[in-house]
């Protein structure tokens, strides 16, 4: 669903912004965020480690080379997901927060500890989902988690804000009734959408060269991307790529 | 539309709007048990123990619902009876 890609970007265009950002992944056995970042031949440390005071967190956190600003701590490829421990999470979140102004939390897919893991101490959170059904029902089933099993609903404090962000939009399929709509979307989880990000060749192209597609910024998902990130900071920025890219006289006329 | 839209306009709705219903139906579905107490399906479980000791039914014919609003909370329980009901054991 892009979990990570946009994990990747939102963190990266939080960074560029000035904001210290760090960004960690809670896939234990699965990492790939140092992937999609680009960091990967730089692992020394990883968020296991520092949960068992075998590494302090300034070893393990590795500085991103294009934005210093932003940090990534990379889940263990080894263990397993029960290394994440309530409070050994709790007290790297803590740590860090001391330090950084945005910690992006990249989710596992599904519903388990890893996931519930990466909810729990959130105040905001991201769902991002493609308009498939499987997707769509996930991602209420996440808003449901939300609502009842993070700290803040525990503690009775204000619920974690929620969005949504809706990934590999293909306006012409929308026109062709085929893709459920932004607004379906939307109507059927009512949500804030924070954003929608095209399906793009930008995105397959970023993961293969490790570069957040949020620095492409001639591609229509990072600018998507981007904008998100501005309406998430409160800027008031109009939904993007939402239509079809106009075309030329002849594929009009030929309908294709 | 283009020119070859008009020829394929008669198609029946895209399948979008399909996933659109059953979505809706599922997630108020979803959302409509989301709020239970986790013990229903037990409880369901073992009232149905209880009345097979009595009387033959099975697992369909015992429903459990719980509604929830500002200021009650429902349990509903309907049970439906075999037309003969045959006691058991005497």
């Amino acid at each position: 669903m892009g979990k990570t890609t946009t994990s990747a970007a939102l963190a990266m265009g939080l960074a560029q912004r000035g904001h210290r950002t760090a960004v960690i992944d809670f896939d234990v056995g699965l990492r790939n965020l140092d992937l999609i970042m680009g960091c990967e031949r730089r692992v020394v440390y990883d968020f296991v480690n520092v949960i068992n005071g075998e590494a302090n967190i300034n070893q393990a956190l590795i500085r991103d080379k294009r934005c210093d600003t932003l940090y990534v701590l990379p889940a263990s490829q080894t263990r397993d997901k029960d290394a994440l421990t309530k409070d050994g999470v709790g007290r790297v979140l803590e740590e860090l927060a001391k330090t950084f102004d945005y910690i992006v939390c990249d989710s596992p897919a599904g519903i388990e500890h890893g996931a519930y893991m990466a909810m729990y101490y959130a105040d905001d959170a991201v769902v991002v989902t493609n308009p498939e059904v499987s997707s769509v029902r996930d991602s209420d089933r996440m808003l449901g988690i939300l609502s009842s099993k993070s700290r803040r609903a525990e503690r009775n404090e204000a619920p974690i804000r929620e969005y949504l962000l809706l990934t590999r939009y293909a306006p012409e399929r929308v026109a062709k009734g085929e893709m459920l709509s932004v607004n379906d979307v939307r109507e059927i989880l009512s949500l804030d959408l924070l954003g929608v990000i095209p399906e793009s060749k930008a995105v397959l192209n970023a993961s293969n060269s490790g570069v957040p597609v949020i620095l492409d910024t001639e591609s229509d998902a990072g600018q998507a991307y981007n904008d998100a990130v501005g309406r998430y900071l409160g800027e008031d920025l109009p939904h993007r790529f939402l239509e079809i890219k106009k075309k030329g006289f002849f594929s009009r006329l030929m309908g294709g | 539309m283009g020119l070859l839209d008009l020829f394929r306009s008669h198609r029946q709705r895209g399948t979008a709007a399909i996933a659109k219903e059953r979505l809706q139906i599922l997630v108020a579905h979803d959302r409509a048990t989301r709020n239970q107490p986790s013990y229903l399906p037990q409880l369901q479980q073992e009232i149905l123990q209880v009345i097979r000791k009595y009387v033959d039914v099975d697992m369909n014919a015992v429903s459990v619902n719980y509604e929830q609003d500002d200021t009650r909370e429902v349990l509903e329980l309907n049970i439906v009876l075999p037309e003969a009901t045959t006691a058991k054991g005497g």
